[in-house]
């Protein structure tokens, strides 16, 4: 056989495997994750997963795009091509705020979005969990827990009974 | 000891008088009804995309294609002889562009509105509509942009309201509403595209997984080598826009963050986009556009035309995909009753505009709108403020959001009276203006008539391509509201009809 994966486990509801998920936690396992097609309320917490790290990515676009607003706007109308309009100064923070505000909103937006996959490790068209037919149910109303073999505490045979003892079923051990 | 008996027989008296009224818990109307389960809603909506293409498509789709084909003359016509094919003569040089353009622009907001607003105020019922309403909303700036871009006349030259180095050394100026206006609908744009896509990556995943399901099952014998292709196809294609999408905890976490993110800065943006729009009126000299009360007004008037088209898009899909129980009576009614309140927001504008013209005693200004609703554009006035004030007013009673058919023709009359609210803005203002001896009368022309009816037909190609290739409703969503995907249980039936 092939170089194990982890063990998937199914469970046959969400408090159920929302509780599990919390055992899982609680047995002290560090490389696992669930997995359902939905997202379920309070699911980090019951990982031991701390806040997501988007909001860093979202901060730096928007300062970003702050930043670029206001530059094009005075090396573009006050430094490179001054002209007077309607008496209005060549540079000022207010006039042009639009620009700064749709920039500042615009760059948060693609950092937010680039956020989530750098945080997510995204793309990665490849994942042996999607090997396993009962992993491919997950995108129906299966919930599954996954734990890897690259967990220090991993053990196919203890890992397997701590699943069942938990509530899971249709234990299957996904090879990488 | 008599205290004692007192309390016995005060609790006797609320046990007859709870026994009498048998208090029962107040429940809200589910949002998907009929004890639907998780696997009944995946399959509901994958089978749009996954299912032979209905006639009624196709039939839909050829007539969209020749009315889209209306604007392309009509942009041919243009271009080849110069914006004078226009109805457009002074005083009016502002006439269908600015209108159509004001009008599809609005039109998108509800898409922004349901996705965001809704989000943040945590209103679950935002979840069976707010992926067609974004879709909406994308292909609505899409038939928006046409009408600024080709009313610069030379539209080889649109690209010098980019802030790009021009060949004359030439850069945009940041002083004009114009150009915020290109910054605010430029990004409203894009951001309603990456908020739309990132909703959609995990039911692009569904969807991905599905064709494998198939493809590891199904044998494909003889006759199914096309289908064989589709779902080789199917899987490829969604497996490259699902990026690698898992449904894994630590996805849905990141994601949740940014799509609350998300939410939060569109909501500003939303707001902005009409308001610089508004601009556009606002900020020039002339009578009945220069008022303060434009951007909430604007604003009012956008989401009352954009739910006003959601609820012309999703009756009838409703119907045609029998969504009755994803888009049930209770989604309906909200949407009718955020008809009533921004048509009665847009409604109390037209009459403190007409206070404030009196008020402010600017004679300019009152004669402005006495010609509005009196002038010679009498009857866009009259179609504005029926359409518009008295329509909605319908939605007060429950026997008409429970018409189905009602509704929709409701919801049509709000888009026509919201165009003309922009038509009788824009063209009353300038065909009489200061001086009497430059007034001047507005008719659009054919080739006026033929880009914007065509808009129509392509904004209608955009979406049935939509409907074919994209997940109608956001699955992940739909299911986050049931019952059944709350962690720690729910009362009543296992795969729950209660919320």
């Amino acid at each position: 056989m092939s170089e194990s994966y982890g063990i998937i486990a199914s469970f046959p509801d969400t408090p159920a495997f929302f509780h599990a998920a919390e055992k899982v936690r609680d047995a002290g396992y560090k490389k696992w994750d669930t997995y359902s097609s939905f997202p379920v309320h309070g699911m980090p917490a019951a990982q031991g997963q701390p806040r997501s790290k988007v909001p860093v990515f979202t901060f730096c676009g928007g300062v970003s795009g702050f930043t670029l607003g206001m530059t094009i706007v005075w090396f573009m109308n006050a430094f490179n091509y001054p002209l007077i309009v309607g008496g209005q100064p060549f540079f000022s923070p207010v006039f042009p705020f639009p620009i700064m505000y749709e920039l500042t909103i615009l760059l948060s937006a693609f950092g937010t979005l680039g956020g989530m996959f750098i945080t997510n490790l995204l793309p990665q068209h490849y994942n042996p969990l999607f090997n396993s037919d009962k992993f491919l149910e997950v995108s129906g109303d299966r919930l599954v827990i996954a734990i890897e073999a690259r967990d220090g505490q991993y053990d196919p045979v203890a890992t397997r009974r701590f699943l069942e003892e938990i509530g899971g079923t249709d234990i299957e051990e996904v090879s990488a | 000891m008599a205290t004692t008996t007192q309390d016995s027989s005060m609790d006797a008296t609320q046990a007859a008088l709870l026994a009498k009224v048998q208090p029962a818990e107040l429940q809200e109307q589910p949002l998907v009804t009929n004890n639907r389960d998780f696997n009944w809603v995946t399959d509901k909506i994958c089978r749009i995309v996954e299912t032979k293409t209905p006639t009624w498509w196709w039939i839909c789709m050829a007539v969209a294609l020749m009315t889209a084909s209306f604007t392309g003359l009509g942009l041919l016509w243009l271009v080849s002889s110069g914006v004078g094919v226009w109805g457009l003569a002074n005083p009016i040089n502002w006439g269908w562009a600015i209108v159509n353009f004001v009008f599809w622009i609005g039109i998108g907001h509800a898409g922004t509105l349901i996705s965001a607003v809704l989000c943040l105020l945590k209103q679950g019922w935002r979840t069976s509509i707010n992926r067609a309403a974004e879709a909406m909303t994308i292909f609505a700036v899409v038939c928006a942009g046409i009408f600024p871009l080709f009313h610069v006349g030379r539209v080889w030259f649109g690209w010098w309201l980019f802030p790009i180095p021009n060949s004359n050394g030439i850069w945009p100026q940041f002083r004009s509403p114009l150009e915020w206006d290109v910054f605010a609908v430029s990004t409203y744009g894009t951001v309603s595209v990456l908020f739309w896509y990132m909703g959609m990556i995990p039911d692009l995943s569904v969807l991905r997984d599905r064709a494998v399901q198939r493809l590891k099952k199904n044998a494909y014998e003889g006759a199914g080598a096309l289908a064989k292709g589709m779902d080789i196809f199917r899987k490829n294609f969604y497996a490259i826009f699902a990026m690698g999408w898992r449904n894994a905890g630590n996805h849905w976490r990141n994601y949740e963050m940014a799509y609350l993110i998300l939410a939060g800065i569109s909501t500003p943006l939303v707001l902005s986009v009409h308001t610089i729009v508004s601009f556009d009126f606002a900020l020039a000299v002339l009578p009945g556009w220069h008022t303060t009360i434009f951007p909430p007004y604007f604003v009012a008037g956008a989401i009352f035309s954009g739910f006003g088209m959601v609820l012309t898009l999703m009756l009838p899909l409703r119907a045609l995909y029998g969504m009755h129980d994803l888009i049930t009576q209770r989604h309906i009614d909200n949407m009718c009753k955020i008809c009533l309140g921004t048509g009665s927001i847009v409604g109390y504008a037209y009459i403190m505009e007409f206070f404030i013209a009196w008020y402010g005693a600017n004679p300019y200004e009152s004669f402005a709108f006495i010609n509005r609703a009196f002038g010679q554009y009498w009857w866009a006035y009259v179609m504005m403020f029926s359409c518009n004030v008295f329509t909605p007013q319908l939605f007060w009673f429950k026997k008409v959001r429970e018409n189905w058919a009602l509704v929709w023709v409701m919801s049509i009359f709000i888009n026509v009276g919201m165009w003309f609210e922009r038509f009788v803005i824009t063209v009353t203002s300038l065909a009489n203006d200061f001086l009497p001896s430059s007034w001047g009368y507005y008719s659009p022309t054919m080739v006026d008539i033929l880009t914007f009816f065509g808009t129509f037909g392509l904004f209608s190609v955009l979406f049935l391509l939509f409907l074919r290739f994209l997940p109608l409703m956001p699955i992940a969503e739909v299911k986050f509201v049931m019952p059944a995907a709350d962690p720690h249980g729910h009362h009543g039936d296992a795969k729950g009809d209660h919320h």
